[in-house]
């Protein structure tokens, strides 16, 4: 390596600062969206980074469908609690109990969440709102902006975008209309694993690879748990499993794996030849074009 | 290390750009099998017997049931040696403004040509694209090879058409690879029916272009993107500066001076994500602690005493026009965003017109609609630190905003 020559990590790292603080200096209110995923816990160890020595300067939100795995949800407080951030919760089982959105009859609540995503955007009068999502994750995502328009509905329409040229970002909105910011967009799902190493970010234990009990639905694994029953003419059985998203703990499936360390999923990754929404994500399966309807409706 | 490599691609599904993506990301085994078997599902369904690898790189339903590219795509290739973040662009002439968009921020561009058509209005337009958005590195697909033949003597005509055009241009860097995006030959690995080619294959080519000295690290400018100031107990006087050293380098120790204001002072220390530096350059953010307690804020910029960017409120730009609803006009006013500062432009005169794909230019034009291209001159609110967009790319570059609907309208080059 010659002088002047910066790691494809570093260059990406320089990259997401670059718009963390763009939106703190030109933004009214930001807000992190958090999930306790790993793509979340990159965007929060970047955050830190971007304002350090001082505090993150916007709270951190987390949709929470009341269906995530418990320890999933206590490694997200204490993940916020360590960064000195503020968490704010938007709980779906609330706004369904207010009658802000229904049950549906599927158990799926992915849907459900972008009406309470989008009445806690309104409620706290934020104008700007930070996701993880990265364009390798999906078709509809490899078309989006870094600063991602929204109307006052929160609604993206792909043909309408704002141009985004050098990094000129343009953050101006009228009230209620925002912005959703992807400082991940460039990353890949290998580039966050291997940040997460060289980085050494903490991350739920389910990322790795442990015995856990699983049944066999349609070719995906789900543990078996408060959230996922067995039907009477099912079977679960050990085995070495990990997780590679954190979604709802009744959707999220485990794929096989020995990977029990971030260096042996790097290597993993490296080799894996499904992407990760395709693999663990019952809810991206229900047609072709799922996300691009999720994404016009206000989703992320 | 592994390096980031930014490439901008152009072309029209004709000259299958698409498929060359598609074959890239299958070839370098980037494509995940969920993908390609939906990309198979999709081929079968409409009745072809070999998966379509354009149907990889086609996103929104929109697209598909039009046939067509409508957006600047992102796609990321990862070899051993290098990642690379694709910005796909469709082709057609409406679509200046993406093309416009993904050349940007490139390294490297590629552009496919069709052998059997050679070189096109729309090959010229790319060029001429990529090359005024200052892209340093050329690359010509010469695609479809498998249909002449693998004729040399094809190859050639288009290598000698196309330079000639590109001396126009003043491309600096320019390279021919003759490829079969459908076969797969040349793409990521040789084939037996190119004999008479020795140079790399497209991947290979690409994983070695050298891109390190394509950065200006001589004109030191350090726009200040964001005032760091904890007031907490333990970092009670901490002042940083926070940034992106957009040219040039910065160590501890040097003496700066801040723009506009002029005051001098030394770098006494340099933050970084990685920790303390001694140096900074780019693309990397930092964050500049100086000696002395000034007043600084964001929009202001830090350079070395003798080498200053020009300040000014006149500016002579080319600009990209890039909104459907509006037109530029004479005596508008507009949102200028310059490095990290906001300001505001009147549009005094319009020059020219640039026809993109003749290169003629049209004196007579006094306005500028989508995807038109032309030569302006502007008035700012407030003296802007610039530097010609040739030499400087970050402080070269800015964006006009509409105030009223806040859309981007327009991308600018200073002259």
């Amino acid at each position: 390596m010659s002088m002047h020559e910066l790691s494809q990590l570093r260059e990406l790292e320089a990259e997401s600062i670059y718009i963390f603080r763009e939106v703190a200096a030109e933004m009214q209110r930001p807000c992190l969206l958090f999930s306790g995923g790993k793509d979340s816990l990159v965007m929060l160890h970047l955050a830190q980074k971007a304002f350090a020595p001082a505090p993150i300067p916007f709270p951190v939100m987390h949709v929470d469908t009341g269906l995530n795995f418990p320890d999933v949800i206590e490694f997200r407080d204490r993940a916020i609690e360590r960064a000195g951030a503020r968490l704010i919760v938007a709980s779906v089982p609330d706004a369904i109990e207010r009658g802000l959105v229904t049950e549906p009859a599927d158990g799926s609540r992915n849907r459900i969440q972008t009406p309470v995503l989008l009445a806690a955007a309104e409620e706290h009068g934020f104008d700007a709102l930070f996701g993880g999502a990265r364009r390798d994750e999906e078709k509809a995502r490899a078309k989006e902006r870094i600063f991602s328009f929204r109307d006052d509905f929160g609604q993206w329409d792909p043909k309408n975008q704002r141009p985004e040229i050098w990094e000129l970002y343009n953050g101006r909105v009228a009230p209620g209309e925002s912005i959703r910011v992807f400082p991940l967009s460039n990353w890949t799902e290998l580039a966050i694993w291997e940040y997460i190493g060289a980085e050494g970010v903490e991350i739920p234990a389910r990322y790795l690879a442990a015995e856990r009990e699983v049944v066999d639905r349609r070719g995906m694994l789900f543990e078996v748990n408060d959230f996922v029953t067995l039907t009477d003419d099912e079977t679960s059985a050990p085995r070495r499993v990990r997780y590679r998203t954190m979604g709802d703990a009744n959707l999220t499936a485990a794929v096989e794996s020995d990977a029990d360390t971030v260096e042996k999923v790097i290597r993993e990754i490296a080799e894996v030849r499904l992407t990760e929404r395709g693999a663990t994500r019952g809810d991206d399966r229900v047609s072709e074009t799922s996300m691009e309807d999720r994404k016009k409706e206000g989703y992320f | 290390m592994t390096d980031l490599l930014r490439v901008a691609t152009a072309g029209s599904v004709d000259d299958g750009k698409s498929t060359l993506i598609g074959r890239l990301l299958f070839d370098s085994k980037t494509l995940f099998t969920d993908q390609l078997e939906a990309a198979d599902r999709v081929s079968k369904q409409r009745g072809s017997e070999t998966t379509d690898l354009a149907l990889v790189t086609d996103g929104l339903r929109a697209e598909r049931e039009q046939g067509i590219t409508i957006d600047v795509a992102y796609r990321y290739v990862a070899t051993p040696k290098r990642k690379f973040v694709i910005a796909d662009t469709p082709g057609h002439p409406q679509y200046t403004r993406n093309m416009v968009t993904g050349a940007s921020t490139a390294n490297v561009a590629m552009i496919l040509i069709d052998v059997r058509k050679g070189v096109t209005e729309q090959s010229r337009r790319h060029a001429f694209l990529a090359t005024l958005l200052g892209v340093p590195h050329l690359v010509v697909c010469v695609n479809k090879m498998d249909l002449v033949d693998w004729s040399e003597e094809a190859f050639e005509a288009v290598r000698t058409e196309f330079s000639q055009f590109a001396r126009r241009l003043r491309a600096k860097d320019l390279t021919f690879i003759p490829v079969s995006a459908l076969t797969g030959e040349n793409v990521v690995d040789h084939g037996v029916n190119l004999d008479w080619y020795d140079g790399p294959t497209l991947l290979h080519h690409l994983e070695r272009l050298y891109v390190a000295s394509d950065r200006n690290l001589v004109d030191t400018r350090f726009p200040v993107q964001y005032v760091i100031r904890p007031r907490s107990s333990e970092h009670h006087d901490y002042r940083g500066y926070a940034g992106s050293i957009a040219s040039g380098s910065l160590r501890v120790g040097d003496k700066v001076m801040v723009l506009p204001s002029g005051f001098e002072s030394t770098v006494v220390g340099i933050d970084s994500p990685e920790g303390p530096l001694q140096e900074t350059f780019p693309p990397q953010v930092a964050t500049i602690l100086l000696e002395d307690d000034i007043d600084i804020s964001r929009g202001d910029m830090l350079v070395r005493p003798g080498n200053k960017p020009i300040v000014t409120q006149e500016l002579d730009a080319t600009v990209c026009w890039m909104d459907e609803t509006s037109a530029l006009q004479p005596g508008r006013t507009y949102a200028i965003k310059h490095t990290t500062r906001w300001a505001r432009a009147r549009v005094r005169d319009v020059a020219y017109r640039v026809d993109v794909n003749t290169l003629h230019r049209d004196e007579q034009a006094t306005t500028l609609e989508l995807n038109d291209i032309g030569r302006i001159t502007l008035r700012t609110t407030q003296p802007l630190l610039t530097d010609a967009y040739l030499s400087n790319r970050a402080t070269g570059a800015f964006i006009l905003v509409d105030e009223t609907t806040n859309r981007t309208v327009a991308a600018g080059m200073i002259r």
